[in-house]
C-alpha cells in the first residue's frame, strides 16, 4: 500500500513590492482606459520594477466591481497583454472593496500551502468607462426572440416591446436589498454613533496631508508608475484644511444632523494596483528582499439588511476575530491602514472598538479593544485623498504598508477593509 | 525620422536633378561581417602585421597591396605608427589613394598613429600630428557612407588598437567619422563578439526615452542586464523599456542627493554587482545668455553635471563600481563648439569633457575607464522639434550630409563599455558625421 503523503508546513508569505498607476478621479483623465487597459499598464509596471519580463509566475488573481460581461476573464487577458510569460494562470475574484485585499489573501494561501511560489494580487476598477446594460424587459424580450422557432413567434416576441423597455440599466452605488446607496446607509451609521461633522473633516484633512508629505518624500517612487500623463492621484489636495473642508455641504443624511460631505466621502474614482507577493525561497532567488510578511487575514459579514448593523461595520467584527487568533491585542500595531471608504467609517469603526457596551453585546468581549494611537494611522494617506476605485483599494494599502513597515526597520501593521454587503477584509503584515 | 522635406528631397525626382542624396548607413546588426569586402592593411608601423592577423581569424579577407583595376575593398587600415619624418607621410598618398579610390559603400578608412604626446622628437611630434590633418581632410571628402579616423597608439600593446580598430570597422561606427581616438596599453583577453557585455550590470540613466532608451536596448542586445532609470513622472515609459530589455526599472531623480547610493543598491542588491554606467540623462533649457534666468541656468547645471559628480562619489566608492567597471557620460557637440541660446547646456556638456579627462586618470588604477560621446545632430523627438530651417542645417552639415541615429550613439557608448576597449579610457568620440561645428 503507498503511504499517504505527509501534509507540509506553511511557507512564510512575503510581500515583495507593489505597483499601482495614480489614482483619478472618474471621467477625468482615464474616462475612456477600460479596466484592461488600466490593470495591463498597472502589472507591466511591476513586471518593470521587479525584472519580471518574460516570468512565469503561479497565478495572478485581480478583480474589479465595475465589470462588463465582455470581461469575464479580465485576469487573464490581462496577463496575455502584459509582459509576464503568457503561460502564467489567471483567475478574476470580486468581493466589492474587499477584492483587492481578497486577491492578496488568496494568493499569499496558496503561496504558504506550497501550492504556488510567487504570484500577482491586483485590482482595477473604473468608475468612468461603467458598462451599462439593456433594460431587463428589452433583455426578456430579445431572448424571446432568439427562443422564437419561426417568424410568426419571433414577430410575437419582439410586439411585447415597450418604449419604457428602451431606457439603459446603468450601474448604481446602491444595496440592491436595501435602495440605498453606500452613503446613505453610513449616514445612518455615522448619525447612531454620533461622529461630529468636524473629526470626520479632520481626519480628511489629515488624509490629503499624509498623501501630499508622502508623495514629497518620494516614498511612491517605487510604489506609482505614472499613466495617461498622470503621475499623481487628481484627488489630491495638498492644500486640504478643516477651514475649507469645513465649508462644504453635506451630500449624504438628512436635516441639520447631516455630516458627511464630498471632502470627508470618498469620490468615484479610476484606477488599479497590483501586489508582488512570494514564499522566502523564490525571493531569495530572485535577490529580491521582502518588505514585510503577509502574515494572516480574516472576513466577516453583518446582517445590515434584517439586523440592526451598519453595512461598513464588517472590519469591526473580523478584526477582533483576527486579534484573537494571534494573540494580539489592538494596541501591538505600529501602523493602522483602516480604509477611508467614508471619514464617518473609520471613526465609527474606532469609536465602537472603545465601547464596552459594543465590545460586550456585540463582539462578545469580556472588554473593549480599546483606543489606538491615532499618530499611527493612515500615516501615508488613505482613500479620501488618494481616492478609491474599489477593487484598487487593497493593493494600494498592502503595498504601501510594506514598504512603511521596512522604512521603518520592522514593526507590525493592521489592514481593515469594509465592502458593499455588508462585509470587511481584515490582514496583518509584519516586517 | 521622415518629414515632408525628407520626402521630397529623396524622390526620384530630387535625384533626376542632382539634389545630394544622402547614403543609407550600414549599421551594425548581430551575425553582420565585420566589413562587406577585403580590407587592405599597408604600412610598416608596429601594429600592421598583428591587425591582419586578427581580420584573417575574423573571417575577412586582408590583402596588403593596394587593389588592382576594378577590384573593390571595404575598407583600408594603414599604419603610420612608426612614421618619425615628414617624408614618410607619402605612404599614405601612395598606399591609401587607389585604395580609396577602390572603397565601397560604407567603406572605411582607419589610420593607425602614434600618440604625439607620447613623443619628444619634434620631427617625429610633427610627423604623427600631421596624420590627424589627413585623416580629417580624407573623411570630408569621402562619399558613400564611408568614414576616415584616427587611432593613436600610446604604447605598444596591441589590444587597444586592436579593440579600436574593430570599431571603426564595423557597422557601431556608422556615425563616427573624423574623429581621433586614443588607446593605451592595456590589456585586455578575448571577447566574445557576439554579446561582448555578457554577464555585465548596465545602469542608465534618463532612459526612458530617446538616446536613452536605445542605449538601453544595444547594452542589452550586446549581453549585459540593464536597470533603466528615469524620473518617476517618465515611469510609464521607463517601464516599457525596462521590460524591453527584461531589466528594471529605477524610477528616480538623479539630482536626489541618495541617487547614486540608490543605483548600487539596486544594482548590487538585485543584479549582484555593477559593472558599466552611462550618464546620460539630460536636459536642455535654452535662453540667450543675457536673459538667462535663475531657474534655467540651474537646472540645466544640476541635471547634466553636478548629479554627475554626485552620483559618481557613490557609484566609485565602497561596494560600487566594479574593478574593471565602465563609465561613459554623454557630452555634446554644444560643448565642444558652443551653441547660440545655450550658454548653460554648453556649460555642462564642456564640464562634463573635463570630468571624463580628471576622472579617468583617478581611477586608472582600478582598471575602470571614464569616456564621453559627444553627439551632433541625432534624430530624436527633440530634434524633430527645431524649427525646419535650423533642423535641416543641422542635419546636412557634416560628411555623411544626413542626422544619426540614437542607435549610432548607443553603440558608441557600447563599444566603450567592451571589456576590449580597457585601453580606451579619458577619451571623447563624436558621433556627428564630421559635423562641421566644432570640427
Amino acid at each position: 500500500m503507498a503511504s499517504q503523503s505527509t501534509p507540509r508546513a506553511p511557507r512564510r508569505v512575503a510581500v515583495l513590492g507593489g505597483n499601482r498607476i495614480p489614482f483619478a478621479r472618474s471621467n477625468g483623465p482615464y474616462a475612456k482606459a477600460s479596466n484592461q487597459d488600466m490593470l495591463t499598464a498597472t502589472v507591466d509596471g511591476l513586471v518593470a520594477r521587479y525584472g519580471l519580463a518574460g516570468e512565469r509566475l503561479g497565478e495572478v488573481v485581480a478583480g474589479a466591481v465595475l465589470k462588463h460581461s465582455r470581461d469575464f476573464n479580465l485576469t487573464r487577458e490581462t496577463v496575455l497583454g502584459t509582459r509576464l510569460d503568457p503561460t502564467t494562470p489567471a483567475y478574476d475574484i470580486q468581493q466589492a472593496c474587499g477584492t483587492g485585499l481578497e486577491a492578496a489573501v488568496l494568493v499569499a494561501n496558496k503561496i504558504a500551502l506550497g501550492q504556488v511560489d510567487a504570484g500577482i494580487a491586483g485590482g482595477v476598477d473604473s468608475a468612468s468607462d461603467a458598462p451599462i446594460a439593456v433594460s431587463e424587459g428589452l433583455r426578456q424580450t430579445l431572448l424571446a426572440a432568439n427562443r422564437a422557432r419561426s417568424a410568426g413567434e419571433r414577430a410575437k416576441a419582439l410586439a411585447g416591446l415597450r418604449p419604457g423597455h428602451l431606457v439603459p440599466a446603468i450601474p448604481e452605488n446602491v444595496e440592491p436589498r436595501t435602495g440605498l446607496s453606500m452613503g446613505e446607509h453610513m449616514a445612518l451609521t455615522a448619525a447612531q454613533w454620533g461622529i461630529p461633522r468636524e473629526a470626520q473633516d479632520e481626519l480628511a484633512a489629515a488624509s490629503h496631508q499624509h498623501l501630499a508629505a508622502a508623495y514629497e518624500r518620494g516614498f511612491f517612487d517605487d510604489l506609482v508608475t505614472p499613466y495617461l500623463g498622470v503621475s499623481r492621484d487628481t484627488n489630491l489636495r495638498a492644500d486640504s484644511s478643516v477651514e475649507k473642508l469645513a465649508t462644504l455641504k453635506p451630500v449624504f443624511g438628512k436635516g441639520d444632523g447631516a455630516t458627511m460631505t464630498a471632502g470627508n466621502s470618498t469620490p468615484l474614482t479610476d484606477g488599479a494596483s497590483a501586489v508582488l507577493l512570494a514564499s522566502e525561497e523564490w525571493a531569495a532567488e530572485h535577490r529580491l528582499t521582502p518588505l514585510a510578511w503577509f502574515v494572516d487575514a480574516e472576513t466577516a459579514a453583518v446582517d445590515y439588511v434584517h439586523g440592526d448593523e451598519g453595512l461598513l461595520m464588517a472590519p469591526a467584527y473580523a478584526v477582533p476575530r483576527l486579534l484573537a487568533r494571534n494573540g494580539l491585542s489592538l494596541q501591538d500595531f505600529d501602523f493602522y491602514e483602516i480604509h477611508e471608504a467614508f471619514a464617518a467609517t473609520v471613526l465609527t469603526t474606532l469609536k465602537a472598538w472603545e465601547d464596552p457596551d459594543f465590545c460586550r453585546a456585540r463582539l462578545g468581549l469580556d472588554a473593549p479593544l480599546g483606543s489606538i494611537d491615532r499618530s499611527r494611522l493612515n500615516v501615508n494617506g488613505s482613500s479620501l485623498a488618494a481616492g478609491h476605485p474599489f477593487a484598487a483599494t487593497g493593493g494600494r494599502i498592502v503595498a504601501s504598508l510594506a514598504k512603511q513597515l521596512k522604512e521603518a526597520g520592522g514593526g507590525r501593521g493592521l489592514i481593515s477593509i469594509c465592502a458593499a454587503g455588508g462585509q470587511g477584509v481584515v490582514a496583518i503584515l509584519e516586517a | 525620422m521622415s518629414d515632408l522635406f525628407t520626402t521630397i528631397v529623396r524622390s526620384p525626382v530630387a535625384r533626376k536633378v542632382g539634389v545630394p542624396q544622402p547614403t543609407r548607413l550600414r549599421r551594425f546588426e548581430p551575425g553582420m561581417p565585420l566589413c562587406e569586402g577585403p580590407v587592405l592593411v599597408a604600412g610598416d608601423g608596429r601594429f600592421a602585421d598583428g591587425i591582419a592577423a586578427w581580420l584573417g581569424g575574423a573571417g575577412v579577407p586582408a590583402v596588403s597591396t593596394p587593389p588592382g583595376e576594378g577590384d573593390q575593398v571595404g575598407a583600408v587600415v594603414l599604419d603610420l605608427s612608426a612614421a618619425t619624418d615628414p617624408a614618410e607621410l607619402d605612404q599614405l598618398r601612395l598606399l591609401g589613394a587607389p585604395a580609396v579610390k577602390a572603397l565601397k559603400r560604407n567603406g572605411r578608412v582607419v589610420v593607425v598613429g602614434t600618440d604625439p604626446t607620447t613623443l619628444t622628437d619634434v620631427a617625429a611630434v610633427t610627423t604623427q600630428r600631421a596624420l590627424e590633418g589627413v585623416v580629417r581632410s580624407v573623411g570630408k571628402e569621402l562619399r558613400g557612407g564611408a568614414t576616415a579616423n584616427l587611432v593613436l597608439a600610446q604604447g605598444d600593446a596591441h589590444d587597444g588598437v586592436r579593440s579600436a580598430v574593430e570599431f571603426l570597422l564595423s557597422g557601431r561606427s556608422a556615425y563616427v567619422d573624423g574623429q581621433v581616438i586614443r588607446v593605451d596599453d592595456s590589456t585586455s583577453g578575448d571577447v566574445d563578439a557576439l554579446r561582448p557585455l555578457e554577464g555585465k550590470v548596465a545602469v542608465v540613466t534618463g532612459a526612458a526615452r530617446g538616446i536613452g532608451a536605445e542605449i538601453a536596448r544595444v547594452l542589452s542586445r550586446d549581453g549585459a542586464t540593464v536597470v533603466a532609470v528615469d524620473l518617476p513622472a517618465a515611469g510609464d515609459a521607463l517601464a516599457a523599456v525596462a521590460n524591453d530589455v527584461r531589466g528594471t526599472a529605477l524610477q528616480l531623480d538623479v539630482t536626489a542627493d541618495d541617487a547614486g547610493g540608490r543605483i548600487v543598491e539596486h544594482a548590487t542588491a538585485r543584479h549582484g554587482g555593477l559593472d558599466i554606467v552611462v550618464h546620460n540623462a539630460g536636459i536642455t533649457r535654452d535662453k540667450l545668455f543675457v536673459n538667462m534666468d535663475d531657474d534655467r541656468w540651474r537646472s540645466v547645471m544640476e541635471v547634466n553635471l553636478r548629479s554627475v559628480l554626485r552620483m559618481n562619489e557613490a557609484i566609485l566608492g565602497e561596494g560600487g563600481l566594479a574593478d574593471g567597471g565602465r563609465i561613459v557620460c554623454v557630452a555634446s557637440i554644444a560643448g565642444i563648439a558652443g551653441n547660440r541660446g545655450q550658454t548653460n547646456y554648453g556649460a555642462s556638456k564642456a564640464g562634463v569633457i573635463g570630468l571624463v579627462t580628471a576622472l579617468s586618470r583617478q581611477v586608472a588604477d582600478r582598471g575602470i575607464t571614464v569616456n564621453a560621446v559627444a553627439p551632433g545632430f541625432i534624430e530624436t523627438e527633440m530634434t524633430a522639434r527645431i524649427p525646419f530651417a535650423t533642423r535641416e542645417i543641422g542635419r546636412r552639415m557634416n560628411s555623411l550630409q544626413q542626422g544619426g541615429h540614437p542607435k549610432d550613439v548607443a553603440e558608441t557608448i557600447a563599444w566603450f563599455a567592451q571589456p576590449g576597449a580597457a585601453a580606451v579610457t579619458g577619451q571623447v568620440v563624436r558621433v556627428c558625421g564630421q559635423s562641421l561645428l566644432g570640427a
